[in-house]
């Protein structure tokens, strides 16, 4: 009996104990580091490709030996989940001292004081050689009224198009320029011209419709977003339909882009692409690296810069670094971003990433401005981004995975009209963006 | 007739489990342009090393896996040394603390993971076990007990009473009945619970990158996800040669043990 007894509670105990850690307990502590010289950073790096690491690595190096006091330690993360390993670490106070993300993350991460406000921090040569619209995209509120600078922005990206050259100059189309680019009355017509032979002229990759359209959105002026003060909502005026139509047109009046494609990803039409199903590809200016290394040889390919509509401007976000407001040498991570982010390096750093610059000097560097590989093309893009307008929409994370992303992925299935889509939009973003505006 | 029909049966589903495996070594062996070529083939024109290379050279494969290594064998151990007498208290002996035990288990299952994180991370900084492997291993062991604690009941409750009671009848104290006798009944039991911990512990990534920060001991999943980059673009090469060389573990570990572990499941299948 007392035997019976005994493993009962033991057992009890055991399940408890497992139940318990389970669900969860509270703990506190404190960041235990020591202020004893050499200080030591740790960098959160999301970068990922074979040349952007190279280049990051080698720059961390070269501080690492020019500043032995200060020394960095290159931590490689993911995009894919930096965000989820961020907020633990925010949360449970052990954040690494410099971390590389993008703008869209920032707003919410500053909002609840988890970054530190570099305003007054950074040197006077970084802060001109970066334009106020790349600083636009890291400007924030505290979440106690105030605003603040919460990183440094260092690569954007713009949308352009790669084409199959062989098929433009066999059709005869004009090679647009930077200075003289593409209509988009013009790209429906060529997109057209080019649509025979089981070639389509166009693949709109919308896997992920939302940040695509809205970028591409300011071309007509198109917002999405209006502001009362404080209090932000969802606008689909005439403005904002002209990307929407105009894709769709593509879509199913004129048949020149290919319906197979709405569900890929970015990345996913290379192979049509490359084979010559498609002829033009709407992409972000990073592609241009995976049709470097993947296309067969003999494949002719150019960049198109991006479209005009009434302008050619495009939403862009940033990516940054930025320190954590929980690091314990704030000074040395500034004084390391402001290094790791100078003209020189910046141009690396784009490079190794297929990205562009926010530096102006940075964009002025011969390996930027060469012909090879659309860098000319690739970098002049850069003129036409301004802050995308959803970048400082409260709940627009919710807006775009709860109602924008559905919504707009059933309106180029061609499921729903645009009045519908532009409806669902308004309503029901809006009833979203309420518990965000509260 | 119906031989064949099962035969063929059993063929497609041989070739429905094994094509993942197929089309990872047959990638991991392609060239990025092979690759993305618009008619795929099984097998590479040109196979070449380079992906394996790549995947060897750009991060740290091997002493990552070791890592996995050591926590998930860690993970399975404890997870059974812990799971199996509560088990057999939870199936032999119905109380009012056991019932509300056992119920304390399923709500715990209830809570999304991401949720014990936070409380987890906190706990184990204050026990200076962040960043450490033991550390990994006891979140591994906390979240796997509750399943194990399940599985393992079913198989102790599989296990006839009567042969308990005959031992005693021939003199057997009751820790020797339970060595002597169960233990060896309850082995396919323990099998198939060590490798579920197992691999549950080696695939496992969200707490690995919450409780580890430092490259030097970072364990497989999170050096494989640095194949990958935004917007769902990946280095398909490197990861499939990666990928491939992570799942040869897991592989090995079933194949010793696969024949214990398929009449384990029966045991509990059946009888729990």
């Amino acid at each position: 009996m007392r035997t019976r007894t005994a493993l009962a509670v033991a057992a009890a105990a055991i399940v408890a104990l497992t139940a318990g850690c389970s669900s969860g307990g509270t703990g506190g502590g404190n960041g235990g580091g020591q202020a004893d010289a050499p200080v030591s950073l740790k960098f959160l790096s999301l970068a990922w490709q074979k040349e952007s690491i190279a280049a990051n690595k080698q720059i961390v190096d070269e501080w690492n030996k020019a500043n032995p006091a200060i020394k960095v330690e290159y931590v490689q993360g993911s995009w894919d989940n930096v965000n989820d390993q961020l907020v633990t670490s925010f949360e449970a106070g052990d954040p690494p001292d410099v971390i590389h993300d993008d703008s869209p993350a920032l707003a919410g991460f500053a909002s609840r004081g988890y970054l530190m406000d570099l305003s007054g921090k950074l040197p006077a040569d970084l802060r001109s050689d970066i334009p106020q619209p790349a600083w636009d995209t890291v400007t924030f509120g505290d979440g106690k009224g105030g605003q603040g600078v919460y990183g440094v922005p260092f690569l954007q990206e713009s949308q352009v198009i790669i084409a199959n050259k062989k098929l433009l100059d066999a059709a005869k189309v004009r090679i647009p320029t930077s200075e003289e680019p593409w209509t988009w009355d013009e790209f429906a017509a060529i997109s057209k011209k080019l649509t025979k032979d089981g070639t389509f002229g166009v693949a709109w990759p919308l896997k992920s419709p939302v940040n695509k359209v809205l970028n591409l959105g300011l071309n007509f002026g198109g917002t999405f977003f209006q502001t009362d003060g404080t209090k932000a909502t969802v606008k689909v005026g005439p403005e904002e339909r002209e990307v929407l139509q105009r894709i769709h047109d593509q879509l199913y009046k004129d048949r020149s882009a290919d319906p197979s494609a709405l569900g890929m990803g970015t990345a996913d039409p290379l192979p049509g692409f490359y084979g010559g199903k498609y002829a033009l590809l709407p992409a972000g200016v990073y592609l241009r690296q995976q049709v470097v290394e993947q296309a067969p040889s003999g494949f002719e390919w150019i960049t198109i810069p991006p479209l005009k509509g009434t302008t050619s401007e495009q939403g862009a976000t940033s990516q940054t670094l930025s320190v954590a407001a929980d690091s314990k040498y704030p000074d040395q991570a500034t004084k390391f971003i402001s290094f790791f982010l100078n003209s020189a390096n910046q141009a690396k750093l784009a490079k190794g990433d297929w990205l562009l610059p926010t530096s102006t000097k940075a964009a002025s560097d011969p390996s930027m401005t060469t012909g090879e590989n659309g860098w000319d093309v690739a970098t002049a893009s850069a003129k036409n981004l301004v802050v995308a307008p959803y970048l400082r929409v409260n709940g627009f994370d919710e807006w775009k995975s709860k109602v924008a992303t559905p919504t707009l992925q059933q309106y180029f299935a061609n499921k729903i009209t645009l009045d519908q889509a532009a409806k669902t939009l308004v309503d029901e973003g809006n009833k979203v963006l309420e518990r965000y505006n509260k | 007739m119906r031989r064949p029909l099962q035969y063929l049966a059993l063929l497609g589903y041989v070739i429905f489990l094994a094509f993942p495996l197929v089309w990872l070594l047959s990638t991991a062996l392609k060239t990025s342009q092979e690759m993305a070529s618009l008619t795929p083939t099984w097998i590479p024109r040109h196979p070449v090393p380079s992906n394996f290379a790549a995947a060897f050279t750009e991060q740290d494969i091997v002493g990552s896996a070791l890592r996995s290594l050591v926590v998930a064998v860690a993970s399975s151990l404890l997870t059974v040394v812990l799971a199996l007498p509560a088990a057999y208290a939870m199936a032999r002996y119905r109380s009012l603390v056991n019932r509300v035990a056992v119920g304390w288990v399923l709500v715990s299952q209830v809570f999304p993971f991401i949720l014990i994180i936070i409380p987890l991370f906190m706990v184990l900084r204050r026990l200076d076990l962040v960043n450490t492997l033991p550390g990994l291993t006891i979140v591994h062991v906390t979240f796997t007990l509750p399943f194990a604690l399940w599985m393992l009941q079913g198989y102790v409750r599989s296990v006839p009473r009567e042969l308990e009671e005959a031992a005693a009848v021939d003199g057997a104290g009751r820790v020797r009945a339970l060595v002597k006798v169960v233990a060896p009944l309850l082995a396919p039991g323990v099998v198939a619970t060590a490798l579920f911990a197992f691999i549950s512990s080696w695939n496992e990534f969200l707490f690995a990158l919450v409780v580890l920060k430092d490259p030097d001991v970072a364990t497989l999943p999170l050096t494989l996800v640095k194949f990958t980059g935004a917007e769902g673009v990946v280095r398909l090469g490197p990861l499939a040669a990666a990928s491939l060389l992570a799942t040869i573990p897991s592989l090995v570990f079933f194949a010793i043990i696969q024949r214990r572990l398929r009449s384990g499941l029966m045991t509990g299948a059946v009888k729990g």
